[in-house]
């Protein structure tokens, strides 16, 4: 199970990447695997005010829809447009390609996990 | 209640499964894709264990009689070594199960039923045995493997000196295969996509698991998960009971009318027959997504203006369409193919357009 160090992590198994004042926000590679193939991912957020733990978007896998969760308040700027043609890019490279968000942090990182939490969360 | 297992559990586990409770049991969902397990068994092959479904055997000379009083299709035109889709209806206009009744020989039956249902139907069928058929449930010491597939038959072929290729579609034998004498060799699924189904006791089941992926080795052989198995199913429109069918909904509304015959008398035949000269006022329909969006269980189905038709029962993205699909009830007047309907979508009213079954 693929979880990098310097990533922050949520118990919604997100991962935010935080780069000055923007976040980078995707579904960890455990989520993808528990979830299996990514059909498709519905995000209609850009552009809004998101508070923490609100919902941003929605996943879908073959069997099941999952719904995606602020890991940190802001406003969604970016979304990433390769997942709208290819959704299966979220298995096959969670914390690359299949990225999901970028947002303006207004809120605090502050009760993010660390890898090592996170990886006590899903025991692995 | 307890989590059943299969016989095989534990090698489902050792072969990288995600194991998930269905129907009371401990079930493979996925080896490795549900997406990958589909175009396996759409293109090849790839084999199921389905040992949770529920066998019940019933002999003597009032065993037709009361297989023709509980089931709605007229199991007196089987003849030996035919199998036979139909469902119990119950007294209020729904259905207690789906099943499929096997004819081994005159006043012998087996019937197949769904796991989550075991004792449901068990019940249900004893409390009209009162001519004393001979009832035995034997679905613990049966296993069920569903080798599907067009190269099914190819890889069957190599354990068997039964001629496969000379039984039909809803015909079996048994035979033996693997060196196992007594087994089931039935061609029927759940996926459209030919193949057997495979009954063997549960002795030896993994003898005969493990001689099918040798066989099946050269042509790249999987294990396929019931997420998949979903998937296959609805793309060829087929029922799944407690989703597209229930205790409320009537074998004429969810388009069982082929499996429903009135050349008999069965339970609620009459009301059945009078719902069937009336005109049923909902209907089960399949529909295509024409707008982008993932059709699912309980969302529901509007017209244009936003009016509630029904609500869906099944849907998945479909891995051979690469779009979504879905069955639901719809009123009659929305019912016939090519008729626009909208699914409701987390609030957003998405395009979609009644089908024709199956969808490939």
């Amino acid at each position: 199970m693929n979880i990098p160090d310097g990533l922050k992590y949520t118990k919604d198994h997100e991962w935010v990447k935080i780069e000055g004042n923007t976040a980078t926000i995707g579904i960890t590679d455990f989520a993808q695997s528990e979830l299996g193939d990514i059909v498709y991912v519905d995000i209609s957020t850009v552009g809004q005010e998101i508070a923490a733990h609100e919902i941003f978007g929605t996943v879908e896998a073959v069997k099941t829809v999952s719904d995606l969760y602020m890991p940190i308040a802001g406003k969604v700027i970016e979304l990433n447009a390769i997942l709208d043609g290819s959704p299966e890019k979220v298995n096959e490279d969670p914390y690359g390609d299949g990225w999901m968000i970028k947002v303006e942090v207004s809120g605090s990182a502050d009760a993010l996990l660390t890898a090592a939490q996170y990886k006590e969360l899903i025991g692995k | 209640m307890d989590l059943k297992y299969v016989p095989l559990n534990d090698l489902h586990v050792k072969l990288g499964a995600k194991m998930v409770p269905f129907a009371g049991y401990n079930m493979p969902v996925r080896y490795s894709s549900d997406i990958e397990e589909h175009m396996t068994v759409r293109k090849g092959v790839g084999v199921f264990d389905v040992s949770h479904m529920g066998e019940f055997t019933v002999k003597g000379p009032h065993a037709l009689d009361l297989i023709q009083r509980v089931t709605s299709n007229d199991a007196s035109k089987l003849i030996d070594g035919q199998a036979q889709y139909s469902c119990l209806p119950n007294k209020d206009g729904g259905i207690v199960d789906d099943l499929i009744v096997y004819k081994i020989k005159d006043q012998e039956y087996m019937l197949v039923v769904n796991a989550s249902n075991i004792e449901k139907d068990w019940n249900w069928i004893s409390q009209f045995n009162t001519g004393g058929a001979e009832m035995k449930n034997i679905s613990d010491d049966i296993c069920l493997f569903a080798v599907q597939g067009p190269k099914a038959v190819e890889v069957l072929q190599k354990l068997t000196d039964t001629d496969l290729s000379a039984i039909k579609y809803y015909h079996f034998a048994i035979g033996s295969l693997a060196g196992i004498s007594n087994v089931i060799l039935s061609n029927t699924g759940y996926t459209g996509a030919g193949g057997f189904e495979i009954y063997v006791h549960r002795s030896h089941a993994e003898k005969i698991w493990n001689a099918i992926f040798d066989a099946g080795k050269d042509v790249d052989i999987k294990p396929i998960g019931l997420g998949a198995r979903d998937t296959l199913r609805l793309e060829m429109g087929f029922c799944l009971y407690g989703n597209d069918i229930d205790d409320t909904t009537s074998p004429l509304e969810a388009g069982l009318g082929w499996i429903t015959k009135f050349t008999k008398d069965f339970t609620n035949s009459v009301n059945l027959k009078k719902q069937k000269e009336d005109g049923v006022k909902k209907k089960l329909i399949g529909f295509k997504m024409i707008d982008k969006g993932i059709p699912r269980h309980d969302y529901l189905i509007k017209d244009s203006s936003g009016n509630t038709l029904g609500k869906v029962t099944s849907g998945t993205m479909s891995p051979m369409l690469g779009f979504g699909i879905g069955l639901g009830y719809v009123t009659t007047d929305h019912a016939a193919p090519g008729k626009e309907v909208f699914i409701d979508i987390r609030g957003k009213h998405i395009k979609a357009e009644v089908s024709k079954l199956p969808f490939i």
